[in-house]
């Protein structure tokens, strides 16, 4: 049923080494991903996601480095490939969408030619049929008036506007992958509804598998095949989105999941989880959720001791919990 | 261009349209756009030839033959004084490109290159920076021996670490702005991204600085003149005429008149004109 994994993770770690200490933002994170497929990457602020999606791109910055494990993208090592080889990867075999889509267009110059210029000087195009090509990447992320647009400055957009062409830039080269980066968040929720449904739209179009990176487990169910649950820099469950919803088998995903509104269910209060994540600059050699956890009480030690490897639930369900381990 | 408030389409339509509006930027602007015809049509506009000597009329006092009198070799100051706005653009341009380009890239390269090239640059721009710039601009013309070229050239060096001061902190700013990441998202390169991304972002400050900058090089660069160490008599620059003249100043005060006032007018014109800008550009200030 899967095809040929498009991206193969294994082991990857991201550090950023600084003189307060060395914090693991990402560590030991395995992952696979089947071309055109949807992967929503859950977790709250500061578990490791961004860093996470950057360290597919080699995008973290210094103090941060990618410390250890491979990343496989097309049957090629992104962690091996030199600098010119990586930047050829960018915009063409992956793109990327932020958060702030108004920050991360260019202030001073024509959104038209933002699009354009990705397509003349990666994919060859001249000035005019890129021009041309910019137009029509913008009708088809339905911006109104594309033609009059293009000549627009990125201050002349709104929040949406200016993700619906942040989205056409990223996907002029039609990559294999896209990674969006909490690409509604700042938006208004009427807009974000919008936004999602275009971007599954351009994908299934294109062909381009898409992580999205969110908080909001209601946007991966909406949008995800499949869902990655992050904590403390760990991927702790991962599986189809149907298995996750109906049966989640990690504390922390259930805890999630609790957490989240749903609509028609009334309650007096959302469940929180009690606690906050780990203090991410100090080695955690067991299950980092285990402080958190309701079940920890009744586990014994092993949980501060050992961390849980990935145990099967299902062939294609997988989570980090010693719960799973065959008493 | 009419004066109704239109949406301007571009940017810099915007610019001159507030720049229209600025009383200043009006002066200013009539003063440069004077000397920048004289500059192009002096050989038509001029009455006499600059350089024909007449000695049987030294040091005539304003006539209707000679506007503005004769100097101490009989020369119409009138046709000198429109004859020097060659070199007044000539210093103002050359100046500016030299200090502003070398300027810019050593900034760039600095404020979003590798950290290496940044320590290096700096330390460089560090060096220029210990001399007095007057000192610095002398031991260029010391070696370089004194001419127009050289003082341009001098002056040139003096201001290139202005430049790069103000340029690489502008490119530290603008390099961690979320754009630039996007930017390298999408596959640009680093080279691409210091020229394609962070220097269109700091042309605001750029235009700015070189308000400032662009005056005080061309007064620099006459009052090496006028020490002897630029332009070199017969030319017709403003600062070698005024030298010249200073010796016949209680007989014949136009001849140091004229080339004064013209110094005076044309810097005023460029810092009125500066100051206008940096209003419009830099609206921080004021």
């Amino acid at each position: 049923m899967r095809e040929a994994a498009l991206l193969s993770v294994r082991g990857l770690a991201a550090h950023f080494v600084t003189r307060a200490g060395t914090l693991r933002a990402v560590d030991g994170v395995d992952l696979d991903l089947a071309s055109g497929e949807v992967l929503g990457l859950v977790g709250e602020s500061g578990c490791g996601k961004t860093v996470l999606a950057l360290s597919l791109m080699r995008l973290v910055e210094p103090p941060g480095r990618l410390v250890a494990g491979s990343i496989t993208f097309d049957g090629n090592d992104v962690t091996a490939m030199d600098t010119r080889t990586i930047t050829r990867l960018r915009g063409r075999g992956m793109g990327m969408i932020f958060q702030q889509p108004r920050t991360s267009l260019d202030p001073v110059i024509r959104i038209g030619n933002q699009i354009a210029e990705p397509l003349i000087s990666h994919a060859g195009m001249s000035r005019a049929a890129a021009a041309r090509e910019a137009i029509a990447l913008l009708e088809a992320v339905g911006i109104p008036g594309a033609e009059a647009k293009a000549r627009a400055y990125p201050h002349e957009l709104s929040g949406g506007q200016a993700q619906r062409v942040m989205i056409a830039i990223a996907l002029a080269l039609k990559p294999r992958l896209l990674i969006a980066d909490e690409p509604t968040t700042s938006l208004d929720v009427t807009v974000q509804a919008q936004i999602l449904a275009l971007l599954r739209e351009r994908c299934r179009a294109l062909g381009t598998a898409l992580i999205l990176v969110t908080h909001d487990i209601g946007v991966v169910a909406q949008l995800a095949d499949r869902v990655a649950v992050m904590y403390a820099g760990r991927i702790v469950e991962q599986g189809p989105v149907g298995d996750i919803f109906a049966a989640p088998a990690h504390p922390y995903t259930q805890g999630l999941l609790q957490s989240a509104p749903v609509l028609g269910r009334r309650r007096e209060r959302l469940a929180a989880i009690e606690g906050n994540i780990p203090d991410l600059s100090r080695p955690i050699p067991g299950c980092a959720f285990a402080p958190r956890c309701d079940h920890r009480p009744t586990m014994g030690e092993r949980c501060d001791r050992e961390m849980p490897p990935a145990l099967a639930v299902t062939p294609a369900h997988a989570a980090r919990c010693w719960r799973l381990a065959t008493p | 261009m009419s004066a109704a408030a239109s949406l301007p389409t571009s940017r810099l339509a915007w610019v001159l349209d507030r720049l229209w509006h600025n009383r200043s930027a009006r002066i200013g602007g009539g003063i440069i756009a004077i000397i920048l015809l004289c500059a192009a049509f002096a050989p038509w506009i001029a009455p006499h030839d600059p350089m024909a000597i007449d000695t049987l009329r030294r040091l005539e006092p304003p006539s209707a033959e000679h506007w503005l009198g004769t100097d101490e070799v009989g020369r119409d100051l009138a046709s000198r004084l429109i004859h020097g706005t060659r070199y007044f653009v000539l210093i103002c341009l050359i100046t500016t490109v030299i200090a502003g380009v070398i300027g810019t890239v050593l900034g760039l390269i600095s404020g979003a290159g590798p950290l290496i090239a940044d320590a290096v640059i700096m330390r460089f721009v560090d060096v220029l920076l210990a001399f007095p710039t007057i000192l610095l601009v002398l031991a260029v013309i010391a070696i370089l021996g004194p001419s127009l070229t050289t003082a341009m050239v001098a002056v040139g060096i003096g201001n290139i670490p202005g430049y790069a001061r103000l340029v690489r902190s502008a490119a530290l700013t603008i390099r961690r702005e979320e754009y630039v990441e996007a930017a390298r998202a999408l596959g640009a390169s680093e080279l691409g991204i210091i020229f394609g991304t962070v220097l269109p972002n700091i042309v605001s400050p750029l235009v700015v600085y070189t308000s400032y900058a662009m005056p005080l090089a061309a007064l620099a660069a006459a009052a090496l003149s006028f020490l002897g160490l630029g332009a070199q008599p017969p030319a017709p620059e403003w600062g070698a005429m005024l030298v010249n003249a200073r010796s016949f100043l209680f007989t014949a005060w136009w001849a140091v008149a004229a080339p004064g006032l013209a110094i005076f007018a044309a810097i005023l014109g460029l810092n009125l004109l500066g100051n206008a800008l940096r209003d419009v550009l830099d609206p921080r200030d004021a």
